[in-house]
């Protein structure tokens, strides 16, 4: 199989995120990447598919803080190829992304074979104008299919699973080549050690491959970004433990559930 | 003639899906207020008989052709286009869910109209419409404008009314033709919900963790707590991702829909994808060392403090009270 991997950096939540002076972007400033959530799972699903199928894993990037790790990263759990694309993801919306993305797949270092996967995750928590797997499906004229949590590929097709709601999921069978929005792969994400890590830093270089930046960053005209102002905020309980303990089992009494 | 607004009727298994009803009720303020009609668009075979429950459409378009059925995201947004031009549709409602996924990227792609995703709520301004959107699992409002008011929109589940989508008026139906293209992706077989052990849609008492709880041993400091409140145990994605509990108890999304009596939630966020599924539990508590953590908004109760270091004497206290 013919397997890609797109990597997505995206601000770390834990931290805390401001809105930077313009209004209408969040301050870059004291940001924390991280890798994408459904990201991490695409990159676990097609290591668990190259594992059992064979072929070649190249994982792609755009440019964005620490994403050198994240691809050393990828290189160290077992993908061959890692790219980065040095454009600058900041500001760049899910469509812009996807064209860039596109002139990728058309050039000699992104072969779309006939047996080629191309896994983005499913979703990211900035996907303002949407998923990057159904807007590079329509730039590059492939089947897609999104929320996937599982692929099995066979005589140049792939049935998937899909998640709809409830636990409820469906099989679809997918011609190739396509794009699949990985939600999550079939087993948890792999750990591989640090020390492994950098030595993988040593022994291995990410390519890069220059395409033209895009001469718009962003479709939609955002009018302002803001924190949300809570509808009703929760009664806070204060104390020690215990005494947040007692509280607490007042409340459970209270609603009748002790 | 100001241009149409179209809603796409989300169903599953014969089923009219609730978020339907949100679009509509937000649809029908937005064409109040521009003077456009509401189009609801009904595709498939299996969706056809569903059209009488749209009743606050002011017509029904329906495309009655077995393709559509399942129909990969690329079809229906094909068949929406055509649609479009037919109707004189400018803005088009969808559903943010993982049954509507990925259309309205496609339908953006195919129309040159821009997408806007994860929206929260909608206004109009003179012939403009500002969406505000959500991102950052919560943490950010975004406001975008449609300045001719033309775009496809997809609407975040729970954001809008479902009552205001509702109607007991029968509206009119049109029996539409959109040429089907042999699709690239094709429906198998629905997989079932795993049955689990426990039914969590049927508890008086979640216990909810997430990625607070930190390690699978520390599940069992919850499951401790289910126990003695005569519960059970549920988790957000991350914790069910990593294996620590079955699929069968995952609420969200794409998990199970759940309104206990009482939602505790430790080390639970608060992303979204999770409020969706638990947001109508008569009362929720919320664990988190986070004082900044999203559900905090929400819950009726909220506590900062380390989970780990709380279960265990509220297990405790819990059980002393009950004797």
């Amino acid at each position: 199989m013919n397997l890609y991997v797109l990597l997505k950096m995206v601000p770390d939540t834990v931290e805390e995120l401001n809105v930077s002076a313009d209004g209408k972007s969040l301050d870059s400033e004291f940001l924390r990447f991280r890798l994408n959530d459904p990201d991490e799972h695409a990159l676990e699903q097609a290591l668990i598919l190259k594992e059992k199928h064979g072929g070649k894993m190249t994982v792609v990037a755009l440019d964005a803080p620490e994403v050198d790790d994240v691809l050393f990263t990828a290189l160290a759990k077992g993908a061959d190829r890692a790219v980065k694309i040095p454009v600058n993801q900041a500001g760049l919306g899910t469509v812009a992304a996807a064209k860039v993305l596109a002139a990728f797949f058309a050039s000699a270092a992104g072969q779309i074979t006939p047996d080629t996967l191309l896994l983005p995750g499913s979703q990211a928590i900035d996907d303002l104008e949407g998923e990057l797997a159904p807007c590079l499906a329509a730039a590059l004229n492939l089947p897609y299919v999104g929320v996937v949590c599982g692929v099995r590929p066979a005589n140049g097709q792939a049935t998937v699973l899909k998640e709809f709601a409830g636990g409820l999921r469906a099989e679809f069978e997918v011609a190739l080549p396509a794009v699949l929005g990985i939600q999550s792969a079939e087993r948890p994400p792999r750990y591989v050690p640090v020390a492994k890590v950098r030595a993988v830093m040593k022994s291995a270089k990410i390519e890069t491959v220059d395409l033209t930046p895009p001469d718009r960053l962003i479709q939609l005209e955002i009018e302002r970004m803001y924190k949300p102002e809570a509808a009703g905020r929760a009664q806070m309980l204060e104390g020690a433990p215990e005494e947040i303990a007692d509280k607490l089992v007042e409340v459970l009494a209270k609603n009748s559930v002790i | 003639m100001v241009n149409a607004i179209l809603v796409l009727a989300e169903q599953l298994r014969g089923e009219i899906a609730e978020i339907t009803f949100e679009m509509l009720g937000a649809g029908r303020k937005l064409a109040s207020a521009s003077g456009a009609p509401l189009y609801a668009v009904l595709l498939g075979s299996e969706a056809a008989p569903l059209a009488a429950k749209l009743g606050l459409a002011d017509k029904v378009l329906v495309a009655d052709n077995p393709q559509l059925n399942l129909a990969p995201a690329n079809t229906i947004a094909a068949a929406l286009k055509t649609l479009m031009g037919q109707t004189q549709a400018g803005l088009v409602l969808l559903g943010g869910t993982n049954v509507s996924v990925g259309i309205g990227a496609i339908l953006s792609a195919k129309t040159s109209l821009p997408l806007v995703n994860f929206c929260r709520a909608a206004r109009t301004e003179g012939g403009a419409v500002v969406f505000t959107s959500q991102l950052f699992g919560g943490k950010i409002l975004s406001d975008v404008k449609l300045a001719d008011g033309r775009g496809i929109v997809s609407i975040y589940p729970g954001a809008f009314p479902v009552d205001a989508g509702k109607s007991d008026q029968t509206p009119p139906v049109e029996k539409v033709d959109v040429p089907v293209e042999a699709p690239k992706v094709v429906f198998k077989q629905y997989i079932e919900p795993e049955t689990g052990d426990v039914d969590i849609t049927k508890q008086n008492v979640l216990v909810g963790v997430g990625r607070g709880i930190q390690t699978q041993d520390n599940v069992q400091l919850a499951e401790d707590l289910a126990q003695v409140l005569g519960g059970a145990v549920c988790a957000s994605r991350p914790v069910i991702d990593q294996g620590w509990l079955p699929l069968s108890r995952q609420v969200g999304k794409s998990g199970m829909t759940v309104k206990p009596r009482v939602y505790l939630a430790f080390g639970i966020s608060g992303a979204p994808e999770h409020w969706e599924g638990m947001q109508n539990s008569q009362c929720i508590i919320a664990v988190n060392t986070d004082p900044k953590a999203p559900i905090f908004d929400g819950a009726h109760y909220g506590v900062v403090c380390d989970v780990l270091e709380l279960l265990p004497i509220l297990t405790d206290k819990v059980r002393a009270r009950k004797g």
